[in-house]
């Protein structure tokens, strides 16, 4: 460790060399020790009216886990996350804490932040490390719950709602729990069968029974769970949607892909490994179109697969959406970033097989109805740039699978769920949602704690049914 | 998982397996498809579903051996288990939602071709059960390829067989029998046509001709079936369109089978070499 400590800095922490880990599918961040946790747990005030707590879509007792481990009894911190939190191991990872928790720390006013979310990680890892299991189901109340999808939102109401005393079965459509967690998410971010497989185990030690392979909407529908089945409640989380392209020519070709088929193929499926069965193509140039998280996944996806790999954004730096975290990774790994530019059309080969991209350059503009400014074309500012495969990561649109056969269940224009903000309650008595079904596609913490507010108005719900 | 409750070697290629899926039979409708995988690092293979028992919660399958995972497929057994069956995906036919008193007015005419035989049986006993006798052109390379005949025969009003090589049936393709009974003076007021993309595309091509509206079930690479991979997009018209959501059924007289074709090769080459690699590897030896 490094001895210079420096009371308005973070205590680095520890990864895995750029040049080593742009070959390899092991993860980036390698945490904490004790030490280091201990040593960053020390920069915390403990301030009396704690901002960051607010900033925390899940309400984690921050200052309270953080004492905690600068006192190292870890096992105590970890009972103070879990009592807000059931996926802290995948939290730490993924959240994006410079606009939660460390956005609001005081420290940061002057300094950097206490790292918040790689000492959540540290607990959650430690834990994980010495068997703790750091929640307990409550007293079975006879009341049985259906949730829709084992992603985040899923998980953490699941989670809720079996400490409440509840019997809970999710349905999850997809051979194997988890959600964006197992087939968005890349394993160099968020392994898979240390993180969060054992996060899934722990919520299905509070009882949470999980069906794989059940489409709801098909297979079965949520009249037939309330009616037939006798569930009293029913949690929609079943995520974001089908993968939005351009419209633009070309884009139906061959090595044109959706950022959601690149990352199942490679994440869910496994294709990177030699004895998976689901194939992938190893490409030599890649563009990727977008600038969100899902884009820097599957950018840095296709550079460890072999290849030079390009984000293609339309607008600045200062606009990507992704975490400053990831876009500093990527490009630590080699993505090149080619911003302000826009794809115009996909060429194609005699064999329909992309060939190239024509990019456009952009200026930015007057600011549009988002606030940010708007991209506009730079007239024959057009070019073209070879490669054998695009990738669209230009987010979701939702599936229309649940509400289409769910009689009573409204959504907005967009094909959102409609829910009450405060209790996640839809339009149909007893259906309650949250997620990306409910907002378009966002982030893994938001999703939680959509969860979180649905599994508390479900409980309120069916105390006073 | 999910046992498998018969199999039967249909031909070389081709095999039909009952498999116990309750979710999926529970309210599967013709026309639709189920995926299966094999082994914790199986591909998901999407397969039309040929035949369904609810009361019994058994679906039965029917696929050809074309790479490494459905060659996994074939060394199952009777007593063995699928790692995942997940279903019904996708929208049934469009008939099972017609008035059916204007459905009866209807002469149906089923082609298929090949394992396509499989999908088009569950809607023709669907029409059958609800009072309405279709014609089934049934079409494969020599005799032994053709398979279900006689539930086909107890199903439609009437059975007509053609082999490329004359070992059964007339000797020719399916169009040529499609032509064949147009021209002795058949009346078809919807064709179904369900097989190899490359079949699918000239019967299409005839039908169009003969003015008959042909409906064409598309098979392309797909991971999850439920929309959110986007593999499987086909061009329909002038419109994008999601196989798994918004089909597997679409109108054939607009569908780009060029293009399907195409797309179908994306993995030939991994799958060749993973195919290769089995053969020649362990794989072989059933060692579950």
């Amino acid at each position: 460790m490094d001895n210079t400590f420096d009371v308005w800095k973070k205590v680095p922490v520890r990864e895995q060399d750029p040049k080593v880990r742009a070959t390899n599918f092991k993860e980036v961040c390698l945490g904490y020790n004790m030490e280091e946790a201990q040593l960053e747990a020390t920069r915390c005030l403990e301030c009396k009216i704690p901002f960051c707590v607010q900033g925390c879509p899940v309400s984690i007792n921050i200052p309270g886990f953080i004492k905690h481990v600068k006192e190292g009894d870890i096992e105590s911190a970890a009972k103070v996350i879990a009592e807000s939190s059931a996926l802290p191991a995948v939290c730490g990872r993924v959240c994006p804490q410079e606009t939660q928790c460390e956005g609001k720390c005081i420290r940061g006013k002057r300094g950097e932040a206490v790292s918040v979310g790689k000492l959540e990680r540290f607990v959650a890892d430690w834990t994980r490390e010495q068997g703790i299991v750091p929640a307990t189901a409550g007293t079975p109340n006879g009341k049985k719950v259906a949730i829709i999808g084992a992603g985040p939102a899923g998980l953490t109401c699941a989670g809720d709602l079996a400490k409440l005393g509840y019997d809970v079965t999710i349905y999850e459509a997809f051979h194997q729990a988890g959600g964006v967690l197992v087939y968005g998410i890349p394993e160099f971010r968020l392994p898979k069968d240390t993180v969060v497989k054992h996060e899934i185990e722990n919520v299905k030690k509070l009882g949470v029974k999980i069906e794989t392979n059940v489409i709801i909407g098909r297979s079965i529908t949520i009249d037939e769970l309330l009616d037939d089945l006798g569930f009293d409640a029913v949690f929609v989380g079943s995520g974001a949607g089908l993968p939005k392209f351009m419209g633009i020519p070309g884009e139906i070709a061959n090595g044109v892909y959706s950022a959601n088929e690149y990352l199942t193929r490679n994440n869910l499926m496994k294709a990177f490994e030699e004895d998976a069965d689901t194939p992938i193509k190893r490409h030599n140039k890649v563009v990727v179109v977008g600038g969100g998280n899902v884009a820097m996944d599957a950018a840095r996806t296709a550079l460890r697969l072999g290849a030079e790999t390009h984000i293609v954004y339309r607008r600045g730096e200062e606009e990507l959406p992704a975490r400053v975290e990831e876009v500093h990774h990527a490009k630590e790994e080699g993505v090149i970033f080619d911003l302000l530019q826009n794809p115009v059309e996909i060429l194609t080969d005699e064999n329909d097989w992309v060939k190239g991209v024509k990019i456009i350059k952009m200026e930015l503009g007057e600011p549009d109805s988002s606030g940010r400014r708007r991209p506009v074309e730079i007239p024959g500012s057009e070019y073209v740039i070879e490669c054998d495969a695009v990738i669209m990561s230009l987010g979701t649109s939702p599936n229309p699978l649940i509400t289409s056969t769910t009689k009573g269940l409204d959504t907005n224009s967009h094909g959102c769920i409609i829910v009450k903000e405060e209790t996640g309650e839809t339009t149909k008595q007893g259906v309650y949602a949250g997620g990306d079904a409910v907002t378009g596609a966002a982030t893994v913490i938001l999703a939680m704690g959509a969860g979180k507010t649905a599994a508390q108005g479900i409980h309120d719900y069916l105390q006073n049914k | 998982m999910y046992k498998i409750t018969r199999v039967e070697h249909l031909s070389e290629k081709n095999w039909l397996m009952d498999i116990e899926a309750p979710y999926v039979t529970r309210s599967c409708l013709p026309g639709q498809f189920l995926i299966v995988k094999t082994g914790e690092l199986g591909e998901r293979i999407p397969l039309t579903i040929c035949d369904y028992d609810r009361e019994r919660g058994i679906v039965t399958i029917v696929f050809q051996v074309v790479g490494e995972s459905t060659a996994k497929m074939a060394e199952l057994r009777e007593g063995d288990s699928f790692t995942d069956v997940v279903g019904p995906l996708g929208q049934p036919s469009e008939f099972v939602h017609e008035d059916l008193e204007e459905l009866r007015k209807k002469h149906y005419l089923f082609v298929c071709g090949g394992v396509g035989i499989a999908p088009v049986y569950p809607q023709v006993k669907w029409l059958s059960e609800h009072g309405i006798k279709a014609d089934v052109v049934m079409a494969a390379r020599s005799k032994d390829l053709i398979f279900y005949e006689e539930q086909m025969r107890s199903a439609a009003a009437n059975v007509y067989i053609t082999t490329d090589d004359g070992s059964y049936g007339m000797k020719g393709v399916a169009t040529d029998m499609v032509k064949k009974l147009v021209a002795d003076g058949e009346h078809y007021d919807q064709c179904v046509a369900i097989g190899p993309v490359i079949m699918m595309k000239f019967t299409c091509l005839t039908t169009k001709e003969l003015g008959i509206p042909t409906i064409v079930s598309m098979n392309p690479i797909m991971i999850d079936g439920t929309g959110m991979c986007g593999a499987c997009r086909v061009v329909v018209g002038d419109e994008i369109k999601f196989a798994c959501v918004d089909g597997p059924e679409f109108d054939g007289h607009k569908v780009d089978f060029d293009l399907a074709m195409k797309r179908q090769a994306l993995y030939k080459t991994e799958e060749g070499q993973k195919m290769m690699q089995y053969e020649q590897g362990s794989g072989r030896c059933h060692t579950a």
